[in-house]
């Protein structure tokens, strides 16, 4: 066990499946001797070198194309994006090519990649460098997506995204890099699609992922001073999302928040909601909420971008609305 | 695989005449079971470019790999893949490349390196160039070879790829199939500045120049490119002048392009050229009419097979889509 923080755990977990399989290559701009925007690679071409290290021209395309066309032919490309916002100058590659390959051509060849795309606000990035979409890739099929919030599921979940046979989105969030946590360092894969119980509680089931899951473990904390006791659950995987934990949870406190950074409207919380709502119509104590940023573009100037982010208070208040026979 | 430098033989230029004809016969079937329902969706067909795919594949071994466009039939046809299939395939049939499940822009057999057309421009190229770097890690013997139109010459991401495959040094030969139109523009109408092939040497990327509907003259220049890929030369540039003979797809009567210029281009009809050489040099009339009437018969029962073959079930819809997460069904 270690010590390390968020990036860290992400450049150990590359280095040891690197190690471990031959095939596996990293591209994107700006991950050899720089180490990626946050030091996610750092270190890994000098041991690798160049040709499986590879940094790239500002060329987002051929990015994708070239891990694409190299896991044709029996790589397993991880590609570094930079940010999800320059992802979609890849959206093309990304969901017309690797997500259907597979499908169009009935089996005869699997896409195996990570598709790494930093999401989320950070340092008052402004509007091109703050966004988290991950909506749109859950939306696709042939895409599994995945969003770690902390050092250990950043590196055991990359693990897991590098052994996948499936093109993975790999979403960290920029907001958590310098985070710390403790590291198994020989721990094995996580298994994607298994959400995490970050907190067990009786009276509200709070779902959510990537950094807002952090925001809601904060949240807990706040509600239990009020005598309000909340589950915690982060999905990490959210193609395939965990319906066997979230459900047994709401099972459990009748009551439902989802709280996400990217826009509420038509986020993947909405499509949470749809399932949930089906599944536990007449169950709930309280209607279930969804939080999430206004439908903004993310504004540079911090108090305005505060607007867009879900925050522990924010979380924590709209939870107490939902449990207000309990104070 | 032959030495490019020696002049053909006939029976070198009746193999490649038996691969346009296939390609010719092949198109015509498929424009037919369009129009009688049989085929659904974007057939577009490769009618008049056929010496370009027969005389740049003839100097592939199997294990090379050819990358295409949504004008793909050609290719694979040429690089191995059994037409038979590919009817299949456009039928919507089980049995096809595919079986079912991607239909005329979605033919790919990677038994035959044959990566796949593909139904967005130019992503067949850019994918090439990353399996010719994963050719490279791997330091493996293959080539990789790229067909797209002269559209594909005003796509961004084309200009990523010519960077990346010069910068990396990697085993691809460029064969853009110039048939002059976009769709239903002139490509000449809608691009500024120089045409493509003058577009070329900005990247370092050697371009030759070649009569796209002469397969001798194909290829003799696809030899000698292909030579030089293969023997660490980095890429190459062909440029095939040529001309398409319907419209964008098969629903597309083209009535945008003047009759004259279609009649000309007719005229200059690949297939007839490669005839008269043959019997020029000796090869008799019998003999070409008889590789001629052979394709047509492979393709008549391509047809046949393809009519005769069952649907694929419901359940296939949802089978590889995705190992985590994939979908049930019924759902």
């Amino acid at each position: 066990m270690a010590r390390m923080t968020y990036a860290q755990a992400a450049c150990l977990a590359l280095r040891q499946e690197m190690e471990r399989d031959a095939m596996v290559w990293a591209l994107g701009e700006d991950v050899g001797p720089e180490g990626g925007v946050a030091g996610q690679y750092l270190g890994l071409q000098k041991h690798f070198g160049a040709a499986r290290i590879v940094d790239t021209p500002i060329s987002e395309s051929m990015i994708m194309s070239a891990a694409i066309g190299s896991a044709l032919l029996g790589m397993r490309p991880v590609a570094e994006l930079r940010y999800a916002d320059f992802a979609l100058c890849a959206a093309d590659e990304i969901i017309n090519q690797a997500a259907k390959i597979r499908y169009m051509l009935d089996g005869q060849v699997r896409v195996p990649m990570v598709i790494r795309q930093p999401m989320g606000m950070r340092w008052g990035m402004a509007a091109q460098h703050s966004q988290s979409h991950e909506n749109l890739w859950v939306g696709t099929p042939g895409l599994v997506v995945v969003a770690p919030a902390t050092p250990a599921d950043n590196h055991g979940l990359l693990k897991a995204a590098i052994r996948a046979d499936d093109p993975v989105v790999f979403m960290e969030h920029k907001e958590l890099w310098l985070e710390t946590g403790d590291v198994d360092e020989s721990a094995e894969p996580i298994d994607i699609g298994k959400a995490a119980v970050r907190r067990v509680g009786t009276d509200i089931t709070l779902l959510s992922w990537s950094k807002t899951a952090n925001n809601c473990l904060a949240a807990a904390d706040l509600l239990a001073a009020q005598g309000v006791y909340a589950e915690v659950i982060d999905l990490r995987t959210l193609w395939p999302w965990d319906r066997d934990t979230v459900f047994s949870s709401i099972q459990k406190t009748q009551r439902v928040l989802i709280a996400h950074e990217s826009p509420r409207v038509g986020g993947f919380g909405g499509e949470l909601l749809g399932d949930i709502a089906e599944a536990f119509w007449g169950q709930l104590k309280a209607r279930p909420v969804r939080l999430g940023s206004p439908r903004i573009p993310v504004p540079y100037s911090k108090p305005l971008e505060d607007m867009c982010r879900v925050g522990p208070e924010k979380i924590a208040q709209a939870a107490a609305l939902l449990c207000r026979a309990l104070a | 695989m032959s030495d490019p430098k020696s002049p053909p033989s006939p029976e070198r230029v009746l193999g490649l005449l038996q691969t346009m004809c296939l390609i010719r016969e092949f198109e015509e079937a498929a424009g037919t079971a369009l129009a009688a329902g049989h085929v659904r969706g974007s057939v577009h067909q490769y009618t008049g470019q056929e010496a370009i795919a027969a005389g740049v594949c003839c100097h592939l071994n199997r294990t090379d790999y050819v990358s295409s466009h949504h004008r793909g039939h050609g290719h694979a046809i040429a690089k191995g893949v059994s037409p038979s299939r590919m009817m299949c395939e456009l039928f919507g049939r089980q049995g096809g490349t595919s079986n079912g499940k991607g239909g005329s822009m979605h033919i790919a057999d990677f038994s035959q390196g044959m990566l796949g057309a593909n139904g967005v421009v130019p992503d067949g190229v850019t994918m090439a160039v990353g399996a010719a770097h994963a050719i490279k890690m791997q330091a493996r013997p293959e080539i990789v070879v790229a067909f797209f139109g002269d559209g594909a010459m005003n796509r961004g991401p084309l200009f990523e790829a010519f960077n990346w495959v010069k910068l990396f040094d990697l085993p691809v030969l460029f064969v853009c199939e110039d048939n002059g139109y976009s769709v239903t523009l002139r490509t000449r109408d809608v691009t500024g500045g120089p045409p493509a092939v003058e577009r070329l040497g900005a990247f370092g990327i050697p371009v030759s120049q070649v009569n796209g509907n002469d397969v001798l003259a194909v290829q003799q220049a696809a030899g000698d490119l292909i030579a030089k890929v293969r023997s660490g030369g980095g890429p190459h540039f062909l440029h095939a002048s040529t001309y398409r003979w319907y419209g964008h797809l098969a629903y597309d009567k083209g009535l945008y392009r003047d009759a004259l210029e279609v009649e000309r281009a007719r005229q200059d009809d690949c297939l007839l050229n490669a005839q008269h050489w043959l019997m020029q040099n000796g090869t008799s009339a019998q003999r070409v009419e008889s590789v001629r009437e052979a394709a047509r018969q492979q393709i008549e029962q391509a047809v046949q097979l393809a009519l005769k073959a069952p649907y694929p079930s419901e359940a296939t819809a949802f089978t590889e889509v995705q190992d985590l997460g994939s979908p049930v069904w019924p759902g």
